[in-house]
């Protein structure tokens, strides 16, 4: 609710900054930031009402990186257009299936080193990130108890196929605490067959509660407020630290969540865009799930 | 009950007037760092085993630290050995693997490793690295290659 009336606000105040003229023009306060505001332009000159219920529920989330990234110095909106045009291009060869943190996958790559020329990679997706072309994932498994990360640009071209083993999600956005976890939690068969899920079902979230090795850690995950971890089992004075450093007037600040999304008009517009191609990427999602012939989903 | 906010705003304070700058680990491989042997040599496995594992005292190339496919030079368990970085667990750019350990294997002036299998994977770019780095009248480094199980 806090989310949706948020996203209100930042369609009015950009409508409003717009009407004062502050596109462009930088901001001479004394503040040591300049508060650069990006204008909004009408891409389209009719329609003053743009319909928001166009944009299906899941754009958002199964293409996150055709959103570009919401920081102004990085925003061009020509070089935006460019890439996703290639985005599609590239999609209409080969098929990015829907995945999330959590998804177990398998990604076949062109290596020039490995027997067949071919080299495939099994692992669970610990974090994903990148906007556009340059939108990446971090597949882990423990092979012969060696822990093994590989990062992936999914629009490289040298990715021959991108394959989800088991599609589901996890209690937290970042699985990276998995490498300071038993090592069972993160080992998956390379030869694992894809597990099928029913058509329009909504995605399975796994509650799995991890157990970590004792520490040291990579990182104070006592800080993280991740949900996916046991009890860490840790002395009073770290629980106490971790107070110190909360911040919980964050999620109530929303000109943090202004600089961190893109407004909701721009993100109809972009979906305006792709919306010819929309059709043709969901039915190459589909296409790749009805390939297989059993469903064996339990 | 001690308050840790104020001595940490002390400790925050004094870096930023000294002009000293943090940064996160960045898990290099440098001089002193401990390795992990991976293959079946005797040293190996009695040094890893003894929970004294090799310590790198110099790397083979113009830079101060090592990569994956480089050789560098190990103190283990009082003798000075030549190994290869087989694995290293710095953040690796796309494609190519990253490991939860520093791994090394023993070799020899040679090229030739001082074991006879490698129980763990090697990545592949080390097909290509090792054949670079070898020698025809010099040390033969691809020899490790042969007794690999497993690439990444």
């Amino acid at each position: 609710m806090m989310a949706g009336l948020a996203r209100m606000r930042i369609l009015s105040l950009t409508r409003q900054l717009a009407s004062l003229g502050l596109g462009g023009r930088r901001h001479t306060g004394s503040s040591a930031v300049p508060a650069k505001v990006l204008p909004y332009r009408k891409t389209r000159g009719d329609d003053d009402d743009v319909n928001m219920q166009q944009i299906p529920d899941d754009f958002r989330v199964v293409f996150p990186e055709f959103l570009p990234d919401p920081k102004p110095e990085w925003r061009n909106r020509l070089r935006e257009k460019l890439e996703r045009q290639d985005m599609l291009a590239r999609r209409a060869v080969m098929a990015i299936p829907e995945f999330y943190v959590g998804s177990i996958m398998g990604v076949t790559v062109a290596d020039p080193n490995a027997s067949g020329k071919i080299n495939r990679f099994v692992g669970i997706c610990i974090q994903r990130g990148g906007t556009g072309l340059r939108a990446w994932f971090i597949l882990r498994n423990v092979i012969d108890h060696q822990g093994i990360e590989i990062l992936y640009e999914m629009y490289s071209p040298l990715i021959n196929n991108i394959e989800v083993l088991r599609l589901e999600k996890r209690l937290d956005d970042e699985l990276l605490y998995l490498r300071d976890a038993l090592p069972e939690y993160s080992t998956f068969p390379l030869d694992m067959d894809p597990e099928l899920i029913q058509e329009g079902a909504p995605v399975p979230v796994n509650h799995l509660k991890v157990q970590l090795k004792p520490r040291p850690w990579h990182e104070r995950w006592e800080r993280k407020n991740l949900q996916g971890l046991l009890d860490l089992g840790l002395p009073e004075r770290f629980y106490k630290r971790a107070k110190l450093h909360e911040k919980p007037w964050e999620k109530f600040d929303l000109m943090k969540e202004y600089r961190a999304t893109i407004p909701e008009e721009e993100q109809a517009d972009i979906f305006r865009e792709i919306s010819p191609h929309y059709e043709q990427l969901e039915a190459s999602r589909r296409r790749a799930k009805r390939r297989r012939t059993k469903i064996i989903r339990s | 009950m001690m308050n840790v906010k104020p001595i940490l705003q002390l400790i925050v304070k004094c870096t930023r007037d000294a002009g000293l700058h943090t940064c996160a680990p960045l898990q290099q491989i440098q001089k002193l760092t401990r390795l992990r042997v991976i293959d079946n040599s005797e040293l190996g496995k009695s040094a890893m085993l003894e929970g004294r594992p090799p310590k790198c005292i110099h790397i083979y190339s113009k830079i101060r630290f090592g990569y994956t496919g480089d050789k560098v030079l190990v103190a283990i368990k009082g003798q000075k050995k030549k190994a290869i970085l087989t694995g290293c667990h710095q953040n690796q750019k796309p494609l190519m693997p990253k490991f939860d350990s520093n791994n090394i294997v023993l070799i020899d002036d040679n090229g030739s490793p001082l074991g006879t299998r490698i129980l763990f994977p090697i990545p592949t770019m080390l097909r290509h690295k090792l054949v670079e780095m070898s020698r025809p009248k010099g040390a033969d480094y691809t020899k490790i290659l042969a007794i690999a199980t497993r690439f990444v």
